[in-house]
């Protein structure tokens, strides 16, 4: 990695973005007719899909059923051609269960669960190109799929990634700023209201730089809703014109 | 190669640092590999169980891996010995063996110290030939550390109003959620986690990481004041290791001193207190008749298992002495079934059950109205028990 300059002297990076410019983000709703609600979105060169079940009964043991709550149960799998090298294990090692119980507790705080006790809601998010910032696509597509589903929410769940080099925080890094070893950060927010779902940060960062890192992200994720909100409201209006309304 | 126990209050944790050589990832060749491997053993707590604890062992030994390996706390660069062939791998397996809360913490100080501590035997590598030292041959050599991270675990309560910090186990488990920050005594942050779905807020997250700011740098203290001495100790020679670590607190004493006491005037001071103590109470000696067949001696219900066979055939009496005094206690709101009875107070059901209905007579009434059959009735106060069965067949004579 020597020589590769994550930000040049007039403020570009590798890509040629600015410090806080978020890459190009696509999203569908709906794209999977089976499932209750499905999403698919592309943040750069990173491309996840997000399908969710439910609410349905329990499956399996009845005992894990929730009596004022649904249960919410999320799995993370990322396709063995999802990164430069192919992946032997898609899912069930330790980073993915990881995933999937991060996802689970940033949803379970988003969901209103305790209108549908004693149900399940299952969300399923597969990786299909990890160019950085999955954790960050996967909660935002699982967002999408879940509105598309119908299951009422607190609010929107965006996320974005956050770096830091030279004194800039960057927002939203790409695979090459990842793996350059510098601190990243992943936060999760519901947008109205500014309160941080999930928060993990990896590699150093002097307690000062904390703050800043923090806002670019937080700036970022409001970002991103507004361009989330902005499909949600298309895909609607879509749906409405194709029924007659 | 070096065992290192750790206690942190109550949490112990034993740890095994070893290395072997291997030949590097094939992405990473130049650098060493660290692998962490955190356990939690059946003896840490009741509720551990085989099997049933994948989450919370996925999540703790990612968080140390995060916190131990992203951090670059160790220079693996100093790990290889032939690039692209051979590297150290340094392998950490630690055990939980007492569970009082707040794991990562305690497994977090466990690990560096414990890598602080370890020695790899010295290597020496001229031209294509490595040669491999046994400890007598040359001293083994530390690991070349950088930082020393350290997590700081915050407990949050109703809706991020109150913090703890480093929670125990009974305020684990009834909080609401965590968040992990893991600072060197750089004040640098390695690492941030937050679980348990909790909403959390920016500011409070800067307040948390400048409260652990404070508490990493005295425990960093603490670790370099224990490495030293354990160093000195080994030096001269001393005892050290796991048992000595672990404090007798027990008092296993079997002789007691005789403390001294002044027996002389024992005798006139017992006269004195008999004599201003108030008389025992009188015992009432005879029988208190509650109804025919029913006598109260002495206090409580007397024990008529005896009887009890007889009365099953009887249908009579009961004495509702017994029931009485329970019924005392017992509250009836249940429905009153008014049976013909005559001229007696009605009854009153006790209890809803299907299966028999319990019928309470006050005791001073008569109850020979009642009866539709006379038997004699012999049957002595009896227990609750006796009640039931004699009720019960007195149902069914009732009209």
């Amino acid at each position: 990695m020597a020589g590769l300059e994550l930000l040049s002297d007039q403020g570009y990076r590798v890509d040629g973005r600015r410090a806080g410019e978020l890459r190009k983000i696509q999203a569908r709703m709906g794209v999977f007719a089976q499932a209750d609600g499905s999403a698919y979105i592309e943040q750069g060169n990173t491309k996840a899909l997000a399908v969710v079940y439910g609410p349905h009964e329990i499956r399996g043991s009845r005992s894990r059923a929730l009596p004022d709550r649904a249960l919410v149960n999320c799995q993370y799998s990322s396709a063995t051609f999802s990164t430069g090298e192919r992946k032997r294990r898609p899912h069930g090692d330790r980073k993915s269960c990881e995933m999937g119980l991060q996802l689970r507790q940033t949803f379970e705080a988003a969901i209103l669960t305790q209108l549908h006790p004693r149900s399940q809601i299952d969300i399923y998010v597969q990786v299909l190109q990890a160019d950085g910032g999955t954790y960050a696509a996967c909660v935002n597509a699982a967002t999408l799929a879940v509105l598309d589903a119908g299951i009422p929410m607190r609010d929107f769940v965006c996320a974005c990634s956050a770096g830091f080099v030279e004194g800039t925080a960057l927002a939203d890094l790409s695979h090459v700023e990842e793996a350059a070893g510098g601190p990243q950060l992943a936060l999760a927010l519901l947008p109205a209201s500014g309160q941080i779902a999930l928060l993990e940060m990896d590699a150093r960062l002097h307690e000062d730089h904390l703050e800043r890192v923090l806002e670019a992200a937080a700036q970022a994720a409001r970002d991103v809703h507004t361009l989330l909100d902005h499909v949600v409201r298309q895909h609607v209006r879509e749906a409405s014109i194709l029924l007659g309304d | 190669m070096k065992e290192t126990p750790l206690s942190n209050c109550e949490r112990r944790f034993l740890l095994r640092v070893s290395c072997e050589l291997v030949s590097p990832k094939l992405n990473r060749a130049t650098e060493g590999i660290l692998f962490f491997n955190l356990e939690l053993s059946q003896m840490a707590a009741p509720a551990f169980e085989p099997g049933r604890q994948s989450d919370l062992l996925v999540k703790l030994n990612r968080l140390l891996e995060r916190c131990l390996r992203n951090s670059k706390c160790i220079d693996t660069e100093s790990l290889c010995v032939v690039g692209g062939e051979k590297v150290w791998q340094i392998r950490v397996d630690l055990h939980l063996l007492n569970h009082d809360g707040n794991i990562i913490d305690a497994a977090s100080i466990a690990a560096i110290v414990a890598l602080c501590h370890f020695r790899r035997p010295d290597v020496s590598v001229q031209g294509d030939e490595v040669t491999l030292y046994t400890p007598e041959e040359r001293d083994p050599v530390p690991l070349s550390i950088h930082h020393m991270p350290i997590c700081v675990s915050f407990a949050f309560f109703q809706q991020g109003m109150y913090l703890l910090v480093d929670p125990n186990e009974r305020e684990e488990r009834v909080m609401d959620g965590l968040l992990v920050i893991a600072m060197n005594k750089h004040r640098e942050i390695c690492t941030i986690q937050s679980s348990g779905g909790i909403m959390l807020l920016k500011d409070q997250v800067l307040r948390c990481s400048k409260i652990a700011g404070v508490k990493v740098a005295e425990i960093t203290e603490l670790i370099q004041k224990a490495l030293e001495n354990d160093q000195k100790v080994r030096k001269e020679g001393g005892k050290f290791g796991f048992a000595e670590s672990i404090a007798n607190q027990r008092i296993t004493a079997f002789k007691m001193e005789k403390a001294p006491i002044d027996t002389s005037d024992v005798e006139e001071k017992a006269e004195e207190i008999i004599a201003e103590a108030e008389p025992p109470p009188e015992v009432v000696a005879e029988p208190v008749l509650w109804t025919p067949g029913t006598a109260q001696i002495g206090e409580g219900i007397e024990n008529s298992w005896g009887a009890l066979e007889d009365s099953e055939k009887e249908a009579e009496d009961e004495g509702g002495s017994d029931e009485a005094v329970l019924l005392d206690d017992m509250k009836m709101d249940t429905a009153t079934e008014v049976s013909d009875i005559g001229s007696q107070d009605a009854p009153i059901v006790l209890s809803d059950s299907e299966e028999e209905e319990m019928i309470i007579l006050e005791p001073d009434k008569n109850p020979k109205k009642i009866r539709t059959q006379t038997v004699s009735p012999r049957i002595g106060s009896g227990s609750p028990h006796f009640m039931y069965y004699a009720s019960l067949l007195r149902r069914s004579y009732v009209v």
